[in-house]
């Protein structure tokens, strides 16, 4: 029996005009072919998140991204004005990485007043002008004016930092869409007791990305979320609202908090620290008013997982806390998972536990995808199966995302019919 | 004393007072289930006793003995789940998968 009514056209599926419900190919998460077409038509074109204004927090506050899918370098600041700014992390010279220590392929940040090549000594500023040239009298008829950092668009959208490769992108806001940028009032600058996680995982971007993005695997593979006594309760999964916006799509989910549930639903551990897989119990007051978390109104909301298109996650807990996932493609079949979990910074030893506990437990079960999505890629490389993979209901947002990015890559190969094979 | 005197009797589990989770989470896995059992059944009856002394103190100027204290106590969340759950020290399933810790607040 359905716990929640499905909209009039009798799914939500078909709810949203274009999805279709036939069956799907997962040739776009196995083919080379198709890798390199989406370098092309979709990392190097789309908005990607890259950091968070606490990544750059003062003037001359800098980090580094490696974007091995676009086969490049950033390097983001914050310049004397206070504008954060993006720059291919290139010296201008003779191509040397300009900004990274002990290691070159390995991402660094830190805090200066200019950049400085460790080749030759050329020097930039914040803003990416080329200021000295070590014996500049020994070239011929240069001008420092047009050996400036490359720059790469960059803008801020409540405080995640986007960067666009492409030459002449759509404005940030646009590109994000009015369900996206309607979260725009959260107080994320309030969540800022920050932990990050980095995987490398042996399977396409777009396998790991669909995991979470559908929870009618949840009762089954994460069983254990549920204790012995819950987990007979927990049959299967049902969202009650579900929405999409251009390429973004999201899931919102309801039901009691878990600090509510019967003391043989919860974890010993859960309840000694008043925290769990859903978050400390101890909710921060961050207002009445969060515009956007809840766009389906929906009863005893939970969370809402927004989907951005193409490789950012942003997770919004009821109790307060959020976490901010990105898939980076190394290859076809092999990418680099960053995980961040923010809450408010911790005031006492209890918060610090509770914090810890919520943590620990969202890396108990990420490792069952992680480990578990490595077969998912060997499976669908056999070909054994081709283009006949049935999705339910529950899976619009997996139908909807390989959908989305199918059609950035036609419109792309559409525009460049050379350039790009299928 | 390197823990607060009232949870002296904790002291054979000093090793488990790590300050990162990559430390904690690395001597999870070299550890077996029955000292993982007996960490946990020694210091789990105290956590709620132990939390409620650390937060006698500033959190933001934790004596030694209670930051050392605190610290002990994350290592029995992160064997809480081997304990409670898994009944192992990996996470059943996860294969060669490892999620690694890159920033976080230490106490």
């Amino acid at each position: 029996m359905a716990l929640y009514p499905k909209p009039a056209e009798g799914s939500w599926t078909e709810h949203f005009p274009g999805v279709g419900t036939g069956v799907l190919s997962y040739e776009d998460c196995i083919s080379p072919e198709f890798y390199e077409a989406e370098r092309e038509a979709i990392f190097k074109r789309a908005w990607l998140n890259v950091g968070r204004v606490e990544d750059v927090p003062r003037v001359g506050s800098y980090f580094t991204k490696e974007i091995e899918v676009a086969a490049t370098s950033l390097v983001v600041v914050r310049d004397l004005t206070g504008q954060v700014r993006a720059f291919h992390n290139i010296c201008r010279h003779r191509g040397n990485k300009l900004m990274w220590n002990d290691y070159p392929r390995a991402e660094t940040a830190g805090s200066c007043r200019a950049f400085t090549c460790k080749y030759h000594g050329w020097r930039y500023d914040l803003t990416g002008k080329l200021t000295f040239v070590q014996q500049e009298g020994e070239f011929f008829d240069l001008d420092k004016a047009d050996y400036g950092l490359v720059p790469v668009h960059c803008e801020v959208w409540a405080g995640f930092i986007f960067i666009n490769l492409a030459e002449s992108p759509e404005p940030l806001q646009v590109f994000l869409g009015a369900m996206v940028t309607d979260l725009g009032g959260y107080p994320f600058d309030a969540l800022t007791e920050r932990y990050d996680f980095t995987a490398d995982i042996r399977c396409n971007w777009k396998i790991f990305l669909d995991a979470f993005q559908e929870y009618y695997h949840v009762p089954v593979l994460h069983s254990q979320e549920a204790t012995p006594a819950a987990r007979p309760k927990m049959p299967g999964f049902e969202a009650p609202y579900y929405n999409l916006d251009g390429p973004h799509r999201m899931v919102a989910t309801s039901g009691p908090p878990r600090r509510l549930w019967p003391t043989d639903y919860q974890y010993p551990i859960e309840i000694a620290t008043r925290s769990g897989l859903f978050g400390p119990w101890n909710e921060p007051d961050l207002g009445d008013d969060l515009p956007g978390v809840n766009p389906g109104g929906i009863k005893a909301w939970q969370m809402s997982n927004f989907q951005i298109f193409p490789n950012m996650e942003i997770l919004i807990w009821q109790t307060g806390w959020y976490m901010l996932y990105r898939y980076w493609p190394t290859s076809h079949n092999t990418h680099r998972f960053e995980g961040s979990l923010f809450f408010p910074p911790a005031r006492t030893a209890s918060d610090r536990a509770a914090q810890e506990c919520a943590v620990v437990m969202f890396k108990e079960f990420a490792l069952q995808d992680a480990g578990m999505l490595v077969g998912t890629q060997q499976g669908l490389e056999s070909r054994a199966v081709r283009d006949d993979f049935p999705l339910n209901d529950q899976e619009l947002l997996v139908r909807h995302f390989h959908n989305s990015v199918a059609s950035w890559v036609d419109d792309y190969q559409r525009a460049h019919p050379v350039s790009v094979t299928r | 004393m390197p823990l607060p005197a009232e949870f002296a009797d904790l002291e054979p589990y000093l090793a488990w007072a790590l300050p990162t989770e990559s430390e904690r989470y690395a001597r999870r896995l070299d550890s077996s289930l029955v000292e993982m059992q007996t960490f946990y059944d020694a210091a789990f009856p105290r956590l709620e006793e132990a939390i409620v002394y650390c937060d006698e103190h500033p959190y933001d100027d934790l004596p030694e003995d209670a930051r050392t204290l605190l610290r002990l106590m994350q290592s029995l969340v992160m064997v809480s789940f081997p304990v409670e759950v898994w009944k192992q020290a990996r996470v059943p399933d996860s294969g060669a998968a490892y999620l690694t810790v890159t920033a976080e607040p230490v106490v």
